[in-house]
């Protein structure tokens, strides 16, 4: 099919200004949303060092230990968790969007979905939390 | 008694002779039935005949009247006078497109997207009308039906900002199209729309804003229908690479 296109010099194009994002509610927790994804990343930097620390020996892994207990750093897990619950909760709404699930031929509410992944993430959790606290 | 009125303040531009668009404000009689259609054609039709907009069906139906009522993308046959008033109600052309004159965007470019992802039924091989139908079971219907409302009104592209910073995104309401084709189980055509689906400019290009869906005014969800074909995608790389038989 051949279109009769317009001449482009009598077009005035309407590009995105770089403040798009503040235009709407919604566009600015988009990107609020990808941003935490940033201390979701910074998080597993530390969790790897961490990890390192442990392999280097008993000693380093006391001392960085004794650096985490640090005013500072207990601060920054502190924001980083804030964040990383914002990033799950989202996270498990926008996966509710993506997968369907089918209960008995009926197709489950978002809702629920999204209900259902939380309670599973909360209680996976609470095993981990109860496996160490036993040990 | 004076007849009450609501001003709509219109963009205006005119090519080869407006460097920019301009808002014109006019005051129309407030009727609770009009929609703001009806009162782009009442100034059309009594105050200013060179106003230009587009425009069919009148009931939601063509896909044409979209435009941008007080900053959002709206078919503007189903949005009523009543709800804005005493406001005022600004008209501009949708967004993320070039505006060809006053509320009219130039749509080719959307068009070309359309024809790329082949929205129609694909065949290996037709079988002679003679032979029947190809028949469905109302499970089959279901897995795309909620897709098959796409009315090609372009409400879905003005909010999407991923459009408008990366025009050449095939955008949602091609890309819901194409699943809607793909999940339908006469289509064959799945392999052809690939490339087009995994292309830098297909559905990767989709950072999940959401906003497609919420504009849409057939409830098409165009953005569940582009996370689910990043899963196909995946699945039918992951396939092509496992797999020495696996089909792209």
């Amino acid at each position: 099919m051949m279109l009769n296109r317009p001449d482009p010099s009598r077009l005035h194009p309407q590009p995105l200004p770089r403040t798009w994002w503040l235009r709407r509610r919604s566009y600015f927790l988009f990107l609020v949303r990808e941003f935490t994804s940033l201390f979701i990343a910074a998080y597993l930097v530390l969790l790897m060092a961490g990890l390192y620390q442990l392999g280097s020996g008993h000693e380093a892994y006391s001392e960085w230990q004794g650096r985490m207990a640090e005013p500072g750093w207990i601060l920054l897990h502190g924001v980083i968790l804030v964040f990383a619950v914002f990033h799950s909760v989202t996270w498990f709404q926008t996966t509710s969007i993506v997968i369907e699930l089918k209960a008995g031929g009926v197709k489950l509410p978002r809702a629920m979905f999204t209900a259902l992944n939380v309670a599973a993430w909360l209680a996976v959790s609470a095993f981990i939390v109860i496996l160490f606290q036993s040990r | 008694m004076t007849e009450a009125t609501i001003t709509l303040n219109v963009s205006r531009f005119r090519p080869a002779e407006d460097v920019e668009p301009a808002t014109r404000a006019y005051s129309v009689p407030m009727h609770r039935d009009w929609v703001v259609l009806d009162a782009l054609n009442h100034i059309k039709d009594h105050i200013d005949g060179s106003l230009s907009f587009r425009w069919s069906c009148r009931m939601g139906v063509c896909g044409s009247c979209g435009m941008m009522v007080n900053g959002e993308p709206k078919l503007t046959c189903s949005v009523f006078l009543r709800d804005y008033y005493p406001g005022e109600i600004r008209v501009e052309p949708l967004v993320n497109f070039p505006v060809l004159r006053d509320l009219v965007v130039d749509i080719s470019a959307f068009l070309d997207k359309l024809q790329k992802v082949q929205p129609w039924i694909v065949r290996d091989e037709e079988k002679p009308a003679a032979d029947g139908e190809y028949l469905q079971t109302p499970d089959q219907l279901d897995r795309y039906k909620g897709f098959t409302a796409c009315i090609n009104c372009m409400l879905c592209y003005s909010a999407c900002p991923i459009f408008g910073l990366e025009t050449d995104f095939i955008g949602p309401a091609a890309l819901a199209l194409a699943h809607r084709y793909n999940e339908d189980s006469r289509d064959k055509g799945a392999a052809q729309r690939w490339n087009v689906i995994n292309d830098h400019h297909g559905a990767w290009q989709c950072t999940f804003v959401g906003e497609c869906s919420v504009a849409c005014p057939k409830h098409v969800d165009p953005a569940a229908a582009i996370q689910r074909l990043k899963v196909d995608t995946a699945k039918r790389w992951m396939r092509s690479v496992l797999l020495p038989w696996g089909r792209k």
